[in-house]
């Protein structure tokens, strides 16, 4: 009892004092318990595994409920990866829980990258949680946690030993989310090799160091069931929705030619301690390891990252304000300098187009000419030829004129009938010319 | 206006390093609600004990301060709030020992254990307030003490590798002892109601109340409240902060007919009708500190320990530190660490108090 946190904080300021009644605050616990449950909880799983190992089997068996999730297929480009959020309601307390699955997962034929869809997954939730943290202004208590806190890992009963993707993607994962591997559809295991296939995934694990989520045995009450499971893992787990009449009680189980496999049976699987362990027991500790643990570590090597120090070269601490400032002003420069390019982008085109403005106000000017001129040029021919005409008229009319005074010069000789004639014609001239 | 950078900045920071993943289901899509679906018994509720448990292994930090004239009982009523010699009475201090010239702040820890559960409960007195001829500006050094513990959990909550559990030093409460003169209230008392409910909660606390009768009490207590909603002072139940609706019924009893609550404090027991309780001792009877009849003291106990506890540090978490992170993350410009002096000298704090959030 004298381990605890606040012990530790006792200096010599803090003195325990004895307390002469009852003072009423051993109801804060469940002050906090009640406010938790008015805010309700939250828990996301995650479940990789090749398809077709009853993930979403195990997930319904579980909780209890038919997460109406269709089975995938087998021949998906890459691995991504599928949440669905589902409330889920029992006595007074609510949970939101996400399941997310992989899709595709060790179907391709090059698996290199199978991981990464995964790992950028687990990355992108924490870094929400991480820009949510870091906002000025922020509602974490009201915040909608999707933090992955625990990755159940289905491994395929073969009986041999773990797969190099397995190992692989585990080893990645590690660092990042509470691992649990589970031996998926274990009854096509027999009981003898099971044992020896648990061992040798055990030890594959242990010589390959990956880091499995282990149990806490620090608390009493938890301590000894805890301590006998870390023994089990990994579990080998069957899941099934059918429930079949076994005695005179209804079971989930599933039904072979040759015999039944209960699934709450502890002696046909595991399936009830993973329960246990997962739900009933080491949920809250799930929650908080990873944020303490996992979600801590992501945080420190981002900032680190970015360039956020505890300490500069000559140690002045922090200097967090230092690096806001400066990336602050960074970003306002960036800004600027933006809006500059903008603007500038802005006058130029607009230069341009003015530019064509006047190229097209020069042409039609031309153009106005041209048809001016010619318009000019037309009009002066026509002046041209009326003028011609006009000389021929005149022409005409001298000659005419002429023409009479021969004729009236020879007529007077004549007589006074020629005159009426020349008369006549000099009445009608047109008589002549046409 | 600055809503958008800090957002947009780490944005475009981090982006180059971390590519977007392939569909980002991180808001998950509308939860479909599962209900009357459960078929058997999961054992999801269980999450409520392995909770508890967890809290009473790491137990509680709580602190509270006491301010108001020397003389009001303000250590008295804290030690008989937590049954224990919690805080050292100035009576006995040395008849010699000088008044102090300006507001001290004092701090002083203590660890209590009850039913399992364990507290670090920090009483913060404030001697010298209200005590000089002059008080103007008695508040700020209160002021600057609340905002240094701000400042105090900011710096760790932002360190590169932070520790598993950040130490709250944090004010959570702050009692501020109205004089009953029967009146109405000072004007020191407003001035410091005014400029400190912003930062912290307050629950104003009348003291000595066995010197008024009971209407007195009551017309008192009435005015009290008029005049602190005219000034706009914004006490312990914050009206705001009203979760629902049931929150708000609770709280509205409260506010309208509790508030402020009239106490007697005193650590000494007498017998009463067979029975030991603690009490006055007058001429003319027992004044029974436990007696709902005789004074409020039960309520404000009841009120802040057994009910409100939690309450009081998460408002104090939420809101007003929130608020003071928020502001001191906005006014970059204001604090330059020192050259060369390191962090433990503290920063230029804004002299105005924080506004509350625009």
């Amino acid at each position: 009892m004298a381990t605890t946190d606040i012990a530790r904080q006792v200096g010599e300021d803090c003195r325990t004092l004895p307390l002469a009644g009852h003072v009423g605050f051993d109801s804060l616990p469940d002050q906090l318990v009640n406010k938790s449950v008015n805010q309700g909880f939250c828990f996301n799983i995650l479940c990789v595994g090749e398809t077709g190992l009853g993930k979403s089997t195990l997930m319904d068996t579980l909780f209890n409920t038919k997460f109406e999730v269709e089975p995938t297929t087998h021949t998906q480009p890459g691995v991504h990866l599928q949440s669905n959020t589902y409330d889920l309601q029992e006595s007074n307390v609510g949970l939101k829980l996400t399941i997310v699955s992989t899709v595709g997962f060790g179907d391709q034929i090059n698996k290199e990258d199978s991981y990464k869809p995964i790992v950028e997954f687990i990355d992108a939730q924490f870094e929400a949680y991480l820009q949510e943290e870091l906002k000025i202004r922020r509602v974490l208590h009201t915040y909608h946690d999707t933090r992955i806190h625990v990755c159940l890992y289905f491994i395929a009963p073969t009986g041999h030993s773990l797969k190099s993707l397995d190992l692989v993607t585990m080893k990645k994962l590690d660092s990042k989310v509470n691992i649990i591997p589970i031996i998926a559809k274990s009854d096509a295991i027999s009981k003898s090799e099971l044992t020896k296939f648990k061992i040798k995934i055990t030890s594959e694990l242990v010589s390959n160091g990956v880091q499995i989520y282990q149990f806490p045995t620090d608390d009493e009450s938890v301590a000894e069931i805890n301590g006998t499971m870390n023994a089990h893992l990994p579990f080998a787990v069957v899941g099934s929705t059918e429930e079949l009449k076994i005695g005179n009680k209804m079971m989930k189980a599933r039904q072979y030619p040759w015999g039944t496999v209960q699934v709450e049976n502890e002696a046909h699987c595991d399936f009830v301690k993973l329960r246990e362990m997962l739900i009933r027991v080491n949920m809250e500790d799930l929650r908080e390891q990873t944020h303490t643990r996992h979600y801590e570590l992501y945080r420190r090597c981002k900032l680190e990252e970015m360039g956020f120090k505890d300490t500069d070269p000559d140690s002045k601490p922090f200097s967090l304000q230092e690096t806001y400032e400066a990336k602050r002003n960074e970003f306002l420069g960036e800004l600027q300098k933006k809006e500059e390019e903008m603007r500038q982008m802005f006058v130029q085109r607009v230069k341009e187009k003015e530019a064509e403005l006047k190229e097209a106000e020069k042409e039609l000017h031309e153009k106005f000419d041209r048809l001016k001129k010619l318009h000019q040029e037309e009009k002066k021919k026509l002046e041209d030829k009326k003028k011609t005409l006009d000389d021929e008229i005149n022409a005409f009319k001298q000659k005419k004129a002429a023409a009479e005074l021969l004729q009236s010069q020879g007529s007077q000789a004549g007589g006074s009938q020629t005159l009426k004639r020349d008369k006549e014609k000099k009445n009608n001239p047109w008589l002549c010319t046409e | 206006m600055s809503k958008g950078f800090p957002e947009t900045r780490t944005d475009a920071a981090m982006s180059e390093l971390v590519p977007e993943p392939r569909p980002k289901p991180a808001v998950p899509m509308k939860p479909v609600s599962i209900n009357s679906n459960l078929l058997g018994y999961i054992g999801i509720d269980t999450i409520i004990e392995q909770m508890r448990k967890k809290t009473m292994k790491t137990g509680f930090d709580f602190n509270i301060m006491v301010v108001g004239q020397s003389g009001l009982g303000k250590s008295t009523l804290v030690n008989t709030l937590f049954k224990s010699q919690v805080s050292r009475k100035a009576a006995s201090w040395n008849r010699e020992e000088k008044i102090p010239k300006t507001v001290e702040i004092k701090a002083i820890g203590h660890v209590i254990e009850e039913g399992g559960v364990k507290m670090k409960l920090t009483v913060i007195d404030t001697p010298g307030f209200g005590d000089q001829i002059n008080n103007e500006n008695c508040w700020e050094p209160i002021e600057k003490y609340i905002n240094e513990q701000y400042e105090k959990f900011l710096k760790e909550e932002v360190n590169i590798a932070r520790k598993k559990r950040i130490p709250d030093t944090r004010v959570h409460c702050c009692l501020y002892f109205i004089s009953p003169t029967g009146h109405s209230l000072r004007p020191l008392d407003l001035e410091f109601m005014k400029h400190l409910s912003k930062v912290v909660n307050i629950i104003p606390v009348i003291a000595k109340a066995d010197t008024m009768t009971l209407e007195e009490k009551t017309e008192f207590k009435q005015r009290v409240r008029k005049e602190l909603e005219v000034n706009g002072i914004e006490f312990y139940p914050q009206k705001e902060f009203d979760e629902d609706l049931e929150d708000k019924t609770e709280n509205d009893k409260i506010r309208q007919e509790s508030m402020p609550f009239a106490v007697v404090g005193s650590d000494k027991e007498y017998q009463v009708n067979g029975k030991r309780l603690l009490g006055r001792k007058t001429p003319w009877g027992i004044i029974e500190v436990e007696n709902l009849n005789h004074c409020e003291f039960a309520l404000l106990r009841d009120f802040v320990i057994r009910t409100h506890l939690q309450d009081l540090k998460e408002v104090t978490h939420n809101i007003h530190y929130e608020t003071y992170r928020a502001k001191r993350l906005n006014d970059n410009g204001g604090l330059p660490p020192g050259e060369g002096l390191l962090g433990t000298v503290l920063p230029p704090v804004p002299a105005s108090p924080c506004p509350t959030a625009e």
